[in-house]
């Protein structure tokens, strides 16, 4: 399986998910920059976090314009697997690659801790080694994770379970108390209707080596490398 | 034609404005009780070079709908007007 890690000016995660990709579960990763089109036959596309283009006019509402987002959009629509992390989420909203939109957090400061989330689909390539409602723990960096969608997308997103990873407590409880940001339905992280497309606000890269306190988020890189080798069983 | 485009971005009714909010319990602390609400929002000015008012115009909103604005959550309201030199 072959990933591209697409750097945008401001990207700061772009080379801990390589370090992930490449050294630590030995796929094939190559960066992307983003002024190039070419995708160059990438199975799975990460958008990393950071602050592409200085966050300016909005997260993520200039790097939507990159030209290697045309690419990215007709990689997606065609079934291609696209994963947004943090800053990459925020490009994916301003896209409307997925639903919603990300605003500053409800406590009006950037956040940067461990969090707990309860897994709410697994019937995704990025969730399928998990075990449904079972809690992870990943941490948070950002400002604007806020999650935000009218009520009419929301129940959407309920409805056809795009709702992958919600915030909660330790023993798996969500409510006010553990939302860190004052997402609605304490979203952390949605799919697109097709499955094929993931934003998440926490960071799976920082928490995929046991040196770094967690490896929870290397089993949705997993569940996704091993989604695409039975897909790929399929189709020969 | 040279005109000026003057654009305000705020945010749809029900989404929540923490930085107003910080903003407003500042003042209080500044003793200005009266304050009841904070919004915040964006201010851009364009200048653009058109055949005609009507034409800028259209092509402004556009460029409110496209990129200045997001649909989701903000909403925007502008004036235009001739530049004259």
């Amino acid at each position: 399986m072959k990933f591209g890690v697409v750097i945008f000016p401001g990207s700061n995660c772009d080379y801990d998910c390589y370090h992930i990709l490449a050294e630590v579960l030995g796929q094939k990763t190559v960066m992307l920059w983003h002024e190039n089109r070419d995708l160059q036959e990438c199975d799975c596309i990460v958008l990393p976090g950071g602050f592409s283009y200085g966050d300016y006019l909005r997260t993520g509402a200039i790097a939507r314009f990159s030209p290697v987002m045309e690419s990215i959009r007709h990689h997606a629509a065609q079934g291609g697997l696209v994963i947004g992390i943090c800053n990459g989420f925020q490009i994916l909203v301003e896209s409307q690659l997925l639903d919603g939109a990300l605003l500053p957090n409800n406590v009006a400061h950037f956040i940067c801790r461990y969090v707990h989330l309860r897994v709410e689909n697994t019937q995704t390539p990025f969730t399928q080694l998990f075990h449904l409602g079972e809690v992870i723990r990943i941490p948070i960096a950002h400002n604007q994770g806020n999650y935000y969608a009218p009520e009419s997308v929301l129940q959407n997103l309920r409805s056809q379970k795009q709702i992958v990873f919600r915030y909660c407590h330790p023993n798996g409880d969500v409510n006010q108390d553990s939302n860190p940001n004052g997402s609605l339905d304490a979203i952390a992280g949605i799919v697109s209707p097709g499955k094929n497309i993931l934003g998440m606000m926490p960071h799976p890269e920082r928490s995929s080596e046991a040196l770094l306190g967690s490896e929870d988020g290397k089993r949705i890189f997993l569940s996704l490398i091993q989604w695409w080798e039975e897909n790929q069983r399929e189709k020969y | 034609m040279k005109f000026k485009g003057k654009v305000v971005i705020t945010l749809k009714p029900g989404v929540f404005d923490p930085q107003g909010l910080t903003i407003k319990n500042a003042l209080h602390t500044l003793a200005y009780r009266e304050v009841e609400e904070v919004k915040t929002g964006k201010y851009f000015e364009i200048g653009i070079e058109s055949a005609d008012l009507e034409t800028a115009g259209k092509r402004l909103s556009e460029m409110c709908d496209q990129l200045l604005a997001n649909p989701v959550i903000e909403k925007y309201h502008f004036e235009i007007e001739p530049v004259l030199c």
